[in-house]
């Protein structure tokens, strides 16, 4: 039972609130000898594999720390560059750290702008008439429930497959929402929510729902 | 439970086969510009639910639901793309999809050595065997019941 984070897009489209629940961590540290089996790749000022998964090392995942000094684009922090010192024999055995990258607030800016035409597409596209945009869209390893409400604004919870009652709860946000943003006088609209109340109440209907289930909210 | 319409795409985007059984609504473009626009929100879909998963994704994204359907999307390691608009409360479409792959796309296409592969389906014999799937299955019952 886990619920992953919340966000909140205003009607125009951009990203006015997110929270992070509970994020996994996936980190992985290893010792490694020349040469590399892993294909590395710098991709967006990030240093990734490219290819050779194992041990918990996917495609995808980002360089984060060599011997413990941490990873800026693909420089260390003594300026040297990771792709010179991987080509030196000399410099092995390293311990690197790769993990999943995290969203940084630019992109889950960036990420909020995009579902909005991905939300009006789906019911432009729509074989039956008069249809709403995506409510539930579902991958392997989460899903994501979209409230719209009838001013556009839309409250998205993202969760667990199995996590049950989240329609619900999209709907408990849009109470708080109302009831702690939009009555603070100091909060003007389609602007980012920074409300403590709003904030603190919504950590802890969050908190309720993962340990006791929607029905006892 | 009913179907509405079918589409496949190949790994560069082109569209390989249309078809549709229920469809009330037009929406208003021509067919290639409608398989674009598809085709292009799944690829959007795709990159948006790679980056927002907070675990590392096998299959990525497999359907999504409005108020009135649900499109489910089958992508093989090969890059063809199966895509399948059905009402909201069908079951097990997926497997209809791995169905429509394994025993129609791959047996009266890939077999048959005058269907060039990323272009658009011509066979006949392959038009009648997805009817015959896809009205064989249980999901596919017409709204008059």
């Amino acid at each position: 039972m886990v619920i992953y984070g919340v966000y909140i897009v205003s009607k125009s489209g951009g990203l006015i609130f997110n929270h992070d629940h509970n994020v996994p961590k996936i980190e992985n540290e290893q010792t490694f000898s020349y040469p590399l089996d892993l294909k590395l790749a710098y991709e967006n000022k990030k240093v990734v594999v490219a290819f050779g998964q194992r041990d918990g090392i996917n495609v995808g995942h980002v360089l984060m720390s060599v011997n413990g000094s941490s990873v800026a684009g693909r420089e260390l922090e003594d300026g040297r560059d990771v792709f010179d010192l991987f080509e030196q024999p000399e410099n092995f055995p390293l311990t690197l750290k790769f993990g999943r990258a995290k969203m940084t607030t630019n992109e889950k800016i960036f990420l909020a702008s995009m579902f909005y035409p991905l939300f009006a597409i789906a019911s432009q596209l729509s074989p039956e008439p008069r249809c709403s945009g995506i409510e539930i869209l579902e991958a392997d390893t989460f899903r994501l429930y979209c409230f719209q409400t009838l001013t556009g604004v839309k409250f998205m919870v993202v969760a667990e497959p199995s996590q049950l009652g989240m329609e619900i709860l999209t709907k408990r946000v849009y109470e708080l929402y109302a009831d702690y943003a939009l009555k603070n006088p100091f909060y003007s609209l389609d602007m980012p929510i920074r409300c403590e109340l709003f904030e603190t109440n919504l950590i802890t209907l969050l908190d309720t729902v993962e340990k006791s289930g929607i029905s006892n909210v | 439970m009913t179907i509405h319409n079918l589409y496949i795409f190949s790994k560069n985007g082109v569209l390989l086969y249309y078809n549709e059984w229920n469809r009330l609504n037009k929406s208003g473009i021509t067919k290639e510009e409608e398989a674009k626009l598809m085709y292009g929100m799944l690829f959007s879909i795709k990159s948006f639910v790679n980056k927002i998963s907070p675990l590392d994704p096998k299959e990525g994204f497999l359907y999504y639901k409005t108020s009135k359907y649900s499109l489910h999307y089958l992508e093989t390691p090969s890059g063809l793309k199966f895509v399948l608009n059905t009402d909201t409360i069908s079951q097990n479409v997926r497997e209809l999809l791995q169905q429509l792959y394994r025993q129609v796309y791959v047996e009266y296409v890939v077999k048959n050595p005058f269907c060039k592969l990323n272009e658009p389906i011509q066979s006949e014999l392959f038009k009648t065997k997805v009817d015959e799937l896809m009205k064989k299955s249980p999901i596919y019952l017409n709204r008059s019941l």
